[in-house]
């Protein structure tokens, strides 16, 4: 899981422009991370092409935390 | 050349407007994928007029009214050219009926190519062109679209869907530098109108000011410019190549 949240952190600051310390599992990345609705479509196309998976829209839908991500991938 | 070096898609592209629009981009340089939903020998014959060019060109069969086809032709081509700079959305069909003689499955698969067509391919181009940060969509909707025609029910409704689908893709898609235009053609001389009866093509010439049909390069001009950066600061629009048929 740690090494999971690196990673999806590393995505998150590159595509965000946030600073590391504030990519915490509790984060949302709308309210917290001042993400839009097309950043999180972009994020979500990113963690499928670095860890090699489809996110169904269905479950994109349901992702709102750093936390809902890191469980997901974890789950694959 | 306007589009030295772009990576283009057309789908339906074997014959008639799409094929002269293949032909158009790749004069202008662009490497092009040739989409058809049928006819592989006429398609073979885009890709060879495509290549004499001197671009790189192949065709790819998929009915665009079909999400897991389309998914598979969009992979096929972003792998073969790595990216996708410009989508041109032109398969289309007719299946014309007075309303009250259209069976649904005639008005379905009509709105289920034209313009479901049209949103599945711009969905699945918008990932590479997102990540990219760049691209260009250009629609084929129909003057109809905009006056009605009798008989074509289901062909207006869906190129009047083209050109509201347009508007919102332009919205959605405008921070990420992708633009969306539609070209609403008018009466061209393909074979879709060669089926007009003689006495119905009279009437019709005389409702266009400029007196005659449109050619397939006509159309594939006002592409080419929405395609190419001379339209940078353009998106959401409609261009009416009708021989000034519609008048906004």
């Amino acid at each position: 899981m740690a090494e999971t949240l690196e990673r999806v952190q590393k995505i998150v600051v590159d595509r965000l422009g946030v600073d590391e310390s504030e990519v915490k599992m509790e984060a949302t990345f709308k309210d917290d991370l001042g993400a839009d609705s097309l950043d999180v479509v972009e994020l979500v196309m990113e963690l499928e092409d670095e860890f090699d998976l489809e996110i169904s829209d269905e479950e994109a839908e349901k992702i709102s935390t750093v936390a809902d991500v890191v469980n997901y991938i974890d789950s694959q | 050349m306007l589009l030295k070096g772009k990576k283009a898609i057309v789908t339906g592209a074997s014959r008639g407007i799409g094929r002269a629009i293949a032909l158009h981009l790749a004069q202008n340089g662009a490497d092009v994928a040739i989409n058809y939903a049928g006819n592989e020998a006429k398609a073979a014959e885009t890709v060879k007029d495509c290549q004499a060019y001197g671009v790189d060109a192949f065709s790819i069969q998929a009915n665009v009214s079909e999400e897991e086809e389309v998914k598979t032709l969009f992979k096929t081509v972003t792998d073969h050219f790595g990216r996708i700079d410009l989508l041109i959305n032109n398969a289309g069909i007719t299946k014309d009926n007075l309303v009250m003689r259209m069976k649904a499955d005639e008005w379905d698969s009509v709105v289920d190519t034209n313009l479901k067509g049209v949103f599945l391919c711009s969905k699945a181009a918008a990932r590479p062109m997102m990540k990219q940060r760049s691209g260009a969509i250009v629609n084929i909707a129909s003057v109809v679209g905009v006056l009605g025609n009798p008989g074509q029910a289901n062909y207006v409704a869906a190129k009047s869907g083209v050109i509201g689908l347009t508007k919102s893709l332009a919205r959605e898609f405008a921070t990420r530098h992708i633009r969306v235009n539609t070209v609403a053609p008018g009466f061209i001389d393909t074979e879709m109108t060669d089926v007009l009866q003689d006495d119905k093509r009279e009437d019709l010439l005389s409702q266009i000011p400029l007196g005659e049909l449109g050619r397939p390069e006509d159309v594939a001009e006002a592409v080419t410019f929405l395609a190419s950066d001379q339209s940078r600061y353009m998106t959401g629009q409609t261009l009416h190549v009708d021989g000034g048929m519609y008048m906004p």
